[in-house]
């Protein structure tokens, strides 16, 4: 039976609620709303007039197939990186969750990558695969691979997503790592003693509990993709070639930011609260099912 | 007797405040420069508050040219926009559709009682920058033009005279031919490459870019640029590209890295390039003109302009605009404006800065030097190239480059990757024509 608190009056409840709803208006209600808002006009950029369009932002929006086609690159580059960045932390808790010796160091030298900003992490990478004066592009060269992620699609994509990764992969290291501390030993020595090997008790035993932790970096990660890589995309690609790397913010900005086009912009940024709205919805009504606390 | 001291006090304090406020009495100048040229200008500025005691311009770095634009529109919404602002070539149809934002520059002359001749300037440049009736909306700052750059080591190693004939594109494939077969790595590459490559190709073989006159004669403007000219131009490249001979380093000034480490023998680059080729280069290097395509009835006709103005905020007082139009009138002066052209590579803007510098023995002791100004003025521009004035303009170079990088790949062919960027590209200009009924 689950515990209620029930209060006499109304007015104590509601000062209770007060501070989150206020900040929730504040921060949240209140620019969703003037997106909404600013999405039916197409606006000059100075905000000196403005146009009445009702619905023609999102009619122009959905006839672009550029911007159709950045929901399926999106899709893949958010995808990507959350695999790319959760897998590899996985595997190397593991390591370091079964390390008698120095682990506190191998631990701090894992959890590092995390200090560096998404910018700086982007100028990094950018800089190793540089066509021209990049170290890691310059042995490609040497092993008679011509690495080109201007021109490439398939190359850019490739190095914003293990840059955005990159980083990434120290964050759900840490919370995996976490969560392999709390898997109790007595469970993984009964399954020793019943001679399960190292791989089956992971597989039964320690994956399904590490459930809740692997559900959260999913919607974590998710969301990282969606919206804080910008700072990695911006420095590497700015979006190109051909827009294989505009990713449904980058291209917020690029219109809005770059192209004055505020009508645009806000309409996108209404598609977008739509998208990540129902992404957060399904998993939480379809996945979350499967985790067990 | 506590009455009468605060009254003198105050007394004292409005006698003295005007005084401080007159000699403290602040221009913001934000602009998009830095290194070499963001010295300059504020040696520029540095200058000018020298030469007075009312006006203090303080001169802010804001970014590359369209974050600086950005800047500047996002600071007018929130009421605290500068009183002057570096503006790039693209995003001169954007100021010119803000009247309310702007307070044109023959105005804040005019009303300050300082002399301005518009006609002092050369006339593409001009042109630009005027509206229809001749009245001039901003003050050019820095103009270049898009020129050759050649690497005379590297033709030399390639067993190519270094005086070769490099005035049409034809000349220019015959000796892309034998850069690429005595092995050269990067025979050539260009910056801006919409710039370049479509809107002074255009220009300089008198065909349009868009309609109405490349948007002069009204928003209804339609773009243009997939004649035969251009597609023919774009077809080449592509196909140099797939060779070897063209290699494509970025959209904006990339490939001066390649050709400064004198990596490519040709680049086809601002004028302004000079300032960097020049302390970098550690190889001979020389100015061409840019080439055209021979046949093409017209060609060469003159190339456009690249680069920014300085546009005046509206929103302040009266007072500073005086001081705006005096730093202005500095700026625009023979000795600062021809001291500019020599130490970048600029083009010198006022027919006076060009005759003084000529004087000086500059261009004697610099060759090339003047190929980009004799380029722009050899001709009188005609309605295909006075310039360029279409909205969204960043945007749509946005499309062009990534319509050309498919080109440069090898997806898409020159006449599809054409036809698409001017179907996006009118989109974008019914847009803006939109929001700026």
């Amino acid at each position: 039976m689950e515990k209620r608190v029930t209060f006499k009056g109304w007015l104590l409840p509601l000062a209770l609620v007060f501070p989150q709803a206020f900040i929730s208006a504040v921060f949240f209600f209140y620019p969703a709303g003037q997106a909404v808002w600013q999405s039916m006009f197409i606006p000059d950029p100075f905000g000196l007039s403005s146009q009445f369009v009702g619905l023609g932002n999102f009619e122009y929006l959905f006839s672009d197939p550029y911007y159709r086609s950045s929901f399926v690159t999106t899709a893949v580059f958010s995808t990507l990186v959350t695999v790319v960045s959760m897998v590899p932390a996985l595997f190397l808790a593991v390591l370091a969750d079964r390390l008698v010796k120095g682990a506190g160091t191998y631990r701090t030298l894992l959890i590092w990558p995390y200090a560096v900003a998404p910018a700086v992490a982007g100028v990094l990478w950018m800089f190793m695969f540089n066509t021209r004066v990049g170290v890691v592009s310059w042995y490609l060269g040497q092993l008679g691979y011509t690495w080109n992620h201007v021109l490439d699609p398939n190359e850019a994509m490739g190095l914003v997503v293990v840059a955005s990764a990159w980083g990434r992969i120290s964050y759900n290291f840490l919370f995996f790592y976490a969560a392999l501390q709390a898997v109790p030993r007595s469970l993984i020595e009964a399954a020793a003693i019943d001679g399960a090997r190292f791989w089956r008790r992971f597989f039964t035993i320690v994956l399904p509990m590490l459930s809740p932790t692997t559900f959260f970096l999913l919607v974590v990660n998710i969301v990282y993709a969606f919206f804080e890589t910008f700072g990695v995309i911006h420095t590497i690609t700015s979006g190109g070639p051909q827009q294989a790397t505009t990713i449904l913010v980058y291209k917020v900005y690029a219109d809005g930011f770059v192209g004055q086009d505020l009508g645009s912009s806000a309409a996108q940024s209404v598609v977008l609260l739509v998208v990540v709205g129902a992404l957060t919805v399904i998993q939480f009504r379809f996945i979350e099912r499967r985790v067990h606390y | 007797m506590k009455r009468v001291v605060l009254g003198a006090l105050a007394a004292a304090t409005m006698l003295l405040s005007p005084a401080t406020a007159m000699a403290e009495t602040e221009i913001q100048f934000w602009h998009a420069f830095t290194g070499r040229l963001g010295d300059l200008v504020a040696a520029q500025v540095e200058d000018f508050n020298k030469s007075q005691d009312e006006y203090k311009v303080v001169a802010t770095h804001k970014g590359n040219y369209s974050e600086t634009l950005n800047a500047g529109i996002a600071a007018f919404r929130a009421g605290e926009q500068p009183h002057i602002l570096m503006v790039f070539e693209v995003g001169t149809a954007t100021m010119m559709a803000a009247k309310g934002a702007v307070k044109p520059v023959y105005e804040v002359m005019d009303e300050a009682g300082v002399p301005f001749d518009p006609d002092a300037y050369i006339g593409s440049v001009k042109g630009y920058y005027t509206s229809a009736d001749g009245k001039m909306l901003s003050l050019p700052f820095n103009s270049s033009t898009p020129v050759l750059w050649v690497n005379k080591d590297a033709l030399k190693a390639a067993g190519i005279d270094p005086e070769v004939d490099l005035s049409t594109w034809q000349k220019v494939g015959d000796v892309l031919d034998k850069l690429k077969a005595s092995g050269s790595k990067c025979p050539m590459t260009t910056a801006w490459q919409s710039w370049i490559h479509l809107e002074n190709l255009s220009a300089y073989h008198n065909v349009p870019f868009a309609t109405k006159d490349n948007g002069f004669g009204g928003l209804d403007t339609e773009l243009a640029f997939n004649g035969p000219v251009q597609v023919k131009h774009i077809q080449t490249m592509g196909e140099w590209a797939k060779d070897g001979k063209f290699i494509y380093a970025g959209r904006r000034n990339e490939g001066g890295a390649n050709f400064r480490a004198g990596e490519c023998a040709l680049f086809t680059e601002s004028s302004a390039g000079y300032a960097g080729i020049k302390s970098e280069a550690k190889f001979d290097f020389a100015v061409r003109p840019l080439p055209y395509w021979e046949g093409v009835e017209g060609a060469p006709q003159n190339t456009i302009i690249g680069g920014a103005s300085l546009w005046v905020l509206s929103g302040h007082k009266a007072e500073d605009y005086k001081g705006v139009a005096e730093f202005l009138n500095y700026l625009s002066s023979t000795d600062v404006q021809a001291k500019w052209h020599q130490d970048t590579g600029y083009l010198p803007i006022t027919k006076a800065a060009g005759e003084k510098t000529r004087a000086d023995g500059f261009y004697k002791e610099n060759p090339g030097t003047d190929v980009a100004v004799i380029q722009m003025t050899a001709k009188e521009p005609t309605a295909n190239s006075k310039g360029l004035r279409l909205g969204s303009f960043d945007q749509i170079r946005g499309i062009i480059d990534e319509e050309l990088e498919g080109v440069w790949s090898g997806n898409k062919s020159a006449e599809d990757a054409l036809n698409t960027a001017v179907e996006r590209g009118n989109q974008l200009l019914r847009r803006f024509e939109q929001a700026n009924k």
